[in-house]
């Protein structure tokens, strides 16, 4: 049956779901109050990262703490303002694919040739 | 979960069960990632390559940089704030939302080019180093993905406001929306590659 998946799925988890009028599922997406809340979490995430940046820290520190506070970043608007934690899973997995392709050719340069190490 | 709102894409019948345009727009998405993905990691190669100045650590400002960095992400609130406004039909808010993206996106591109300009002013053109080729390549793309954005932006609006957008006006705002998150997300990942991660020393 068309969309079941979408009606069965985890509604606390994963946003609500509804049936449409017309056998369609409505999702649930964030309401302003909850988007304005992941735009302070990013604000502050971003100056964090430039605090960072300028904080002296030893390199690899300083790599492996910018990195992750682009990912932190990277995934809150994925998942929150791109609505990928709350849609389909297929829209996820078409996603993640392409991302897994760029992220593997970016982690092979990262590791192989040890750009970053210089 | 009571104060989310519901938004019903179009009535559509797919063997996936799933709206078209939206599964197109992610299947793009997903080809947009391996484009970004190959030029950041060119980027990353070329790293500390050049011979020649100028080199990044004498001509990047940070500071200038972050201020762009946060005229995208308001943007991208808004951008959700308009989608907010549409699923609750609410349209002329809707139109007042991305009309403040498109200003805030056209900031970060004003920006961009001023940077550019000065770079230049400073000697660093596509052809200068390895480092100018890269870093305008890059940058230069998704500059253009930014200003295609607005474009897409402004047509929406003068869409809505001339009565030719479906009556469920939130589909076309969200497939829209996914775009510009899509510009923010990467811009996430060169603001941190490119100017936040410190420089090499000059080669040679």
């Amino acid at each position: 049956m068309e969309g079941l998946d979408e009606v069965r799925g985890d509604i606390g988890a994963r946003g609500a779901v509804e049936p449409g009028e017309t056998g369609h599922v409505r999702r649930r997406h964030p309401s302003a109050k909850e988007y304005v809340r992941i735009g302070v979490i990013l604000v502050v995430l971003t100056t964090l990262e430039v605090w960072t940046s300028y904080s002296g820290l030893p390199h690899g520190l300083l790599i492996t703490m910018l990195f992750g506070l682009a990912f932190v970043k990277f995934a809150l608007v994925v998942l929150w303002y791109m609505h990928l934690r709350f849609d389909d899973s297929r829209y996820s997995r078409f996603f993640i694919m392409g991302a897994s392709g760029a992220g593997i050719l970016f982690l092979v340069v990262l590791l192989l040739l040890k750009a970053f190490a210089r | 979960m009571a104060d989310t709102t519901a938004h019903a894409a179009p009535v559509e019948h797919t063997s996936t069960g799933l709206p078209s345009t939206k599964l197109a727009m992610w299947l793009f998405l997903a080809s947009e990632c391996l484009l970004f993905g190959a030029l950041i990691t060119t980027y990353v190669l070329y790293r500390g390559a050049s011979t020649t100045g100028p080199y990044p650590h004498e001509i990047f400002d940070i500071r200038y940089t972050s201020v762009s960095s946060f005229v995208l992400l308001a943007s991208s609130l808004t951008m959700v704030l308009a989608l907010t406004a549409a699923e609750q039909r609410d349209f002329a808010r809707m139109r007042l939302w991305l009309v403040a993206t498109a200003m805030l996106g056209l900031t970060f591109v004003g920006g961009q080019v001023y940077e550019f300009t000065s770079f230049y002013h400073e000697g660093l053109t596509i052809k200068s180093n390895l480092f100018g080729t890269t870093f305008y390549v890059l940058t230069g793309f998704h500059g253009v993905h930014v200003t295609v954005g607005i474009l897409m932006l402004l047509s929406l609006v003068g869409m809505s406001w001339a009565g030719r957008l479906p009556d469920d006006q939130a589909f076309p705002v969200e497939m829209v929306g996914l775009y510009w998150h899509f510009v923010d997300i990467v811009w996430i990942v060169i603001f941190t590659v490119v100017y936040l991660i410190p420089q090499p020393k000059p080669a040679g």
